[in-house]
């Protein structure tokens, strides 16, 4: 299987003699839906920053579909959901304004949207369900539809990969249930590696093809089935260093 | 009114500035950079100082020196690890205390700077004219085309930095645009308060508008008509121009806020 992340005696730290990582050595296939999780401050975000380039590791190599991760040529086929992600701007802004943000990359610079990328904005928004929603001020919506609506302008850019870090913070229980099922949906139909970062990884646990566990190394990497019990809370891994 | 020559060129410059400071100030907003208008006014106060030193037209050495202070601020802030803030001071304080030394040195500390700092839009010329509606023109054409690029990263500029897109240059292009709006706007409403200019307009819009594509032209709207409702008063009432205009476009925020406020009861 051709790999889409592959990290190998990957060490990084914000400050000289820190380590956030070290020694991680993981390889992502192509249509995987891997989640990945640890406890708050065990390296999670710091690893999808290598992975999507935005960090380069101090020892070891990051590459993103076989090229160096912070000048891949396949950047604009990553659709990435920041921790946290809200509204940069303060006007209001619809779901369908924000969509489109997402064809920027893929739909070059210049200029007013084509009529390909106005139908794939419309179809990302149709694919999670706020099509009657669409034309509304993002702000008006709950938390979950939000959240939806930042995944749909992942989507917009037709991804090959698509990483979500900490999706489900700040969403009730009920909308962490009805994204894991989206994702599920979305790894099904369209195929699109997933990387799912979160300290909690419950929701996504029965459809993630594979679990790993990050503290400063990865502790664990397999079937979520194949978890030792003691570590589905995955603040026990700090328990057993 | 419209019968005096002076009205008719002070009503078209105002047209124009009305139109362009709100446009690029739209996304200065959005990217929560309101007061790098005002920074880089201070540095263009430096540029004019340096044009009544040497003897060269100020609204030229103004613009170089809106420029290049705008491209400064925005690489301090996106590479010298120097918060926003930090970096609009720095540039802020500099200009106006550079301006001062430079104004007194050419010995041109009088009433003369007033036009600079408050604008004399009343005795701007054909000549005045065109040149504001050239870069206007330009610089409108500029936001046009890159208007989906500005409005994408100020949505989510992480995201797009993930996604390759040039955000270092496309900052530099809006402080330059900034740049270019203040030079161009000093005649008008004066360096002091052409900020005002690129922000009211903006801040009204987005209290009654529904989406940011109408919140961009309801202000480009309530810029134009600011700029000429308040060249229209300061005609009958003899008051200044520039600072009628910024009064005008501050009592259409109130009155949008005031109707917000009716609205949400």
């Amino acid at each position: 299987m051709p790999l889409a992340v592959e990290l190998e005696g990957v060490a990084f730290g914000y400050r000289p003699g820190q380590r956030v990582l070290e020694d991680v050595s993981l390889g992502i296939g192509e249509g995987e839906f891997v989640a990945i999780a640890g406890p708050n401050g065990g390296g999670k975000t710091t690893l999808v920053r290598l992975v999507l380039g935005l960090e380069r590791p101090m020892q070891g190599s990051a590459l993103l579909f076989d090229e160096p991760a912070h000048r891949s040529s396949r950047r604009h086929a990553l659709g990435y959901l920041a921790q946290r992600s809200e509204l940069g701007a303060d006007a209001p802004t619809t779901v369908r304004e924000v969509v489109s943000a997402g064809r920027l990359a893929a739909g070059g610079l210049l200029g007013p949207l084509r009529k390909r990328d106005r139908a794939l904005v419309s179809e990302a928004i149709a694919r999670v369900g706020l099509a009657e929603v669409a034309d509304r001020p993002l702000r008006t919506l709950s938390g979950g539809m939000q959240q939806r609506a930042f995944i749909a302008k992942a989507l917009a850019a037709e991804p090959s990969l698509l990483v979500l870090d900490e999706p489900t913070t700040g969403v009730d229980a009920e909308s962490q249930e009805s994204l894991a099922g989206l994702l599920d949906r979305l790894h099904s139909d369209l195929g699109v590696t997933i990387l799912y970062v979160s300290h909690e990884f419950g929701a996504v646990e029965g459809f993630v093809q594979r679990l790993v566990l990050v503290r400063r190394t990865i502790v664990f990497d397999g079937p979520p089935g194949d978890l030792p019990g003691v570590w589905h809370d995955p603040s026990h891994v700090h328990a057993r260093e | 009114m419209l019968e005096s020559e002076f009205m008719r060129l002070a009503l078209a410059a105002g047209a124009v500035v009305g139109i362009l400071a709100p446009a690029v100030g739209f996304f200065l907003v959005q990217r929560r950079q309101s007061l790098i208008g005002d920074g880089i006014g201070h540095v263009a106060f430096a540029g004019v100082a340096a044009g009544l030193l040497l003897d060269v037209a100020p609204v030229l050495t103004a613009l170089v020196a809106a420029v290049v202070g705008g491209v400064a601020i925005e690489v301090l802030r996106s590479r010298g690890g120097t918060a926003a803030d930090q970096a609009l001071a720095l540039v802020f304080y500099t200009g106006i205390a550079l301006g001062v030394v430079l104004v007194s040195a050419a010995g041109a500390l009088d009433v003369g700077l007033y036009q600079y700092l408050f604008g004399s839009i009343l005795t701007v010329t054909r000549g005045d004219v065109a040149l504001v509606a050239i870069l206007g023109a330009v610089g409108l054409a500029t936001v046009g085309l890159l208007y989906r690029a500005f409005a994408g990263i100020s949505i989510d500029e992480e995201g797009a930095r993930v996604a390759g897109v040039p955000i270092g240059a496309l900052n530099i292009a809006l402080a330059a645009l900034a740049a270019v709006t203040v030079a161009l706007s000093m005649r008008v409403v004066g360096i002091l308060l052409v900020a005002a200019l690129m922000v009211l307009p903006v801040s009204a819009a987005a209290l009654v508008a529904w989406s940011m594509r109408s919140t961009f032209v309801l202000s480009l709207a309530i810029g134009l008509g600011s700029a000429l409702a308040g060249l229209t008063i300061s005609y009958y009432a003899d008051a200044p121009p520039g600072g009628t205009i910024v009064l005008v476009a501050a009592g259409t925020y109130v009155v949008a806020l005031a109707g917000r406020v009716i609205r949400g009861r």
